[in-house]
């Protein structure tokens, strides 16, 4: 007796999943219902790079956009607050304007997916062994080689300097979380408590 | 072999449902006998003997038989929702859980930081739930505690990386191994800086699983019960399976991480490493022999008892704390997270790392731990001792009085 492939008949039933709730997050009018359409299509996403063995991406994909999408469905539950359950109408303008975005997007995808070597099937990956947290921290330093193993963790001081690549993605890494504090300083001054200059306090 | 593997998850992910399932029936049992006994009544006595043992079976009985109620305003796709989504958010924290050595689901390489990532997921069920229920009670509980959880995982996340970066692993079963033997090698009392983020990482843990003192989603004094006002049956009962499972999965990453997992912090051996090989064994199968080790079994027992045992433990102090403090103000909560546990948090985070990079090099502070360690291990036993050897004098008033008093108090009462 043939069993199928457990691992191929998984990621078929993650990728439909993931695909039909994409389509269903432009399908629904309710502003509220699309975002948690969009909450299973990114949560789908995550699962199935669970499933090829790259489980710290897939955490990240769930802690920073289903946390993106909770806030979503904040705005939206705050929006549609005035009434129950407002619905969204698109205008034919909108329509033709995604339709020709979703296209080209497309056609970059088509063009990136031809022109790549595919291997027939991916291995599966056991968890534990999957690429390590420390490897990707490594190479976030440019630590090209680790086999002198870098002893990034404490104070016992590598024998011979770690080999570096010239590229190292410490500095924009640093500049987009400079950004981002950017962002949340001008945020909590937009929404701080306004007082009027003049005015008894 | 696709078939094994499909048999092996299939087993694994039985026992952890069953054992989110069996501890809720026995949480909520524990939390009515706490919540008696605190409050200076007993709890539940009548079904199932003497202790009310089967108290929570009655109630899940009468659950399940109850009328399922959908409100008419109700959005029916997102209240149908909300329930599986939070209990799912909650059960998937498991899969990544050891609870001995070895013994998990999946035994990941990132386990600290999935648990979180999923178990961020949970407070989207309770706000399709407060949302779906067309309820501004359900609305404002969910709004509440959206913005609770958010801002509470902040603190939680950067107190859990305080042990990772003594430990240098995110591999919870690589963390566990590394704090056996005698419970001063607990990540606790490595240094001054983890001892506090245990503390902060608990009431955050608190916090992010709505419990009092910081239930403000289900404030029944203004909110009727929050997010889940409209619910009843099985589907509200699926919130409380959600609760008390993140209850048991923050307790467990907390001794994991801190309090040396399923090391007992006596035993100067593994049980599971050192019974390995010593009971015998049995092969069983012809083509794909399994050799099950008796001696690696019952180590890895005990293990799992201890590990229990210790998570139970944590569980009982965040009733405790329940039944012992009063709720805050949504302002204070907030206010409690943004303006001390953050800063207090960014604290720690700084002072483990120069902790680690600067001073880990003199040869004298690696007996802190034995000093902070001993030192809490004596302030345990004369907390114990004063407890066990102090008269408690007989309780004059309330409930407690006329129990142990009865019959004579209840004649004086009639007499007067």
């Amino acid at each position: 007796m043939k069993f199928p492939d457990l691992h191929a008949t998984l990621f078929w039933v993650l990728a439909s999943a993931t695909a039909l709730s994409a389509i269903s997050v432009v399908l629904t009018q309710n502003i509220v219902r699309s975002a948690v359409w969009l909450l299973f299509s990114l949560a789908g996403t995550a699962g199935i790079f669970f499933l090829v063995g790259a489980d710290f991406v897939a955490a990240t994909q769930l802690i920073v956009y289903v946390g993106g999408t909770l806030v979503l469905v904040i705005f939206g539950v705050m929006l549609t607050a005035q009434g129950p359950f407002i619905s969204m109408k698109t205008s034919a303008a909108e329509w033709a304007f995604s339709v020709v975005a979703g296209l080209v997007f497309l056609g970059v995808l088509l063009v990136t997916v031809t022109q790549g070597k595919w291997v027939g099937h991916f291995a599966a990956v056991s968890p534990a062994e999957s690429t390590s947290a420390v490897a990707l921290g490594e190479s976030l330093l440019g630590i090209a080689d680790a086999t002198p193993p870098a002893q990034l963790i404490g104070t016992a001081a590598p024998d011979q300097p770690l080999p570096r690549t010239r590229m190292s993605y410490l500095l924009p890494f640093e500049i987009v979380s400079v950004h981002l504090l950017v962002v949340l300083i001008g945020a909590a001054y937009l929404a701080r408590a306004k007082r009027r200059r003049g005015a008894a306090a | 072999m696709p078939s094994l593997g499909l048999l092996i998850a299939i087993v694994a992910t039985i026992l952890c449902l069953t054992f989110v399932a069996v501890s809720a029936i026995f949480f909520i049992w524990l939390e009515r006998k706490v919540a008696g006994r605190i409050q200076d009544r007993l709890g539940p006595t009548r079904v199932g003997g003497r202790f009310g043992w089967l108290q929570t079976i009655a109630d899940g009985i009468k659950l399940l038989v109850k009328e399922d109620i959908i409100p008419a305003n109700a959005d029916h796709f997102l209240f149908r929702l909300g329930p599986y989504i939070a209990f799912c958010g909650a059960f998937l924290a498991f899969v990544a859980l050891p609870f001995g050595n070895g013994i998990v689901a999946v035994n990941m390489n990132v386990a600290v930081f999935y648990m979180l990532a999923v178990m961020s997921t949970e407070v989207f069920g309770v706000i399709l739930a407060g949302y779906g229920s067309g309820s501004k009670w359900s609305l404002f509980g969910a709004m509440r505690e959206a913005a609770q959880v958010v801002s509470y995982e902040v603190p939680m996340a950067i107190c859990v990386i305080v042990p990772i970066i003594v430990a240098g692993s995110m591999n919870l079963v690589t963390i566990g191994q590394q704090q056996g033997g005698c419970f001063v090698n607990w990540q606790m009392f490595h240094d001054p800086f983890s001892f506090l983020a245990f503390w902060t990482y608990f009431t955050c843990a608190v916090a992010s699983c709505k419990r009092a003192p910081f239930d403000l989603a289900e404030a029944e004094s203004e909110l009727v019960a929050g997010f889940h006002t409209e619910y009843s049956g099985l589907r509200w009962s699926f919130f409380f399976m959600a609760e008390y499972g993140a209850m048991f999965a923050v307790s467990g990453i907390a001794i994991l991480l801190f309090a040396g997992g399923w090391h007992t912090g006596f035993l100067p051996f593994d049980p599971s490493v050192a019974l390995k090989g010593e009971l015998g064994s049995v092969t069983v199968g012809e083509t794909n022999p399994w050799v099950i080790d008796f001696g690696w079994l019952l180590g890895n027992l005990i293990n799992v008892i201890v590990f229990i045992l210790k998570g139970w433990v944590l569980v009982f102090v965040m009733m405790w704390v329940r039944w012992t403090l009063p709720r805050l103000r949504i302002d204070q909560v907030m206010m409690a997270c943004i303006k001390y546990l953050l800063p207090i948090s960014c604290a720690l985070l700084l002072g483990v790392s120069l902790w680690q990079l600067a001073l880990a090099s003199f040869e004298w502070l690696h007996y802190f731990s034995w000093a902070l360690g001993g030192l809490c291990f004596f302030a345990v036993l004369g907390v114990a001792w004063k407890l066990f050897t102090t008269d408690q004098p007989p309780p004059d008033t309330g409930m407690g009085a006329l129990l142990q008093q009865g019959g004579p108090l209840m004649a004086e009462l009639a007499k007067k």
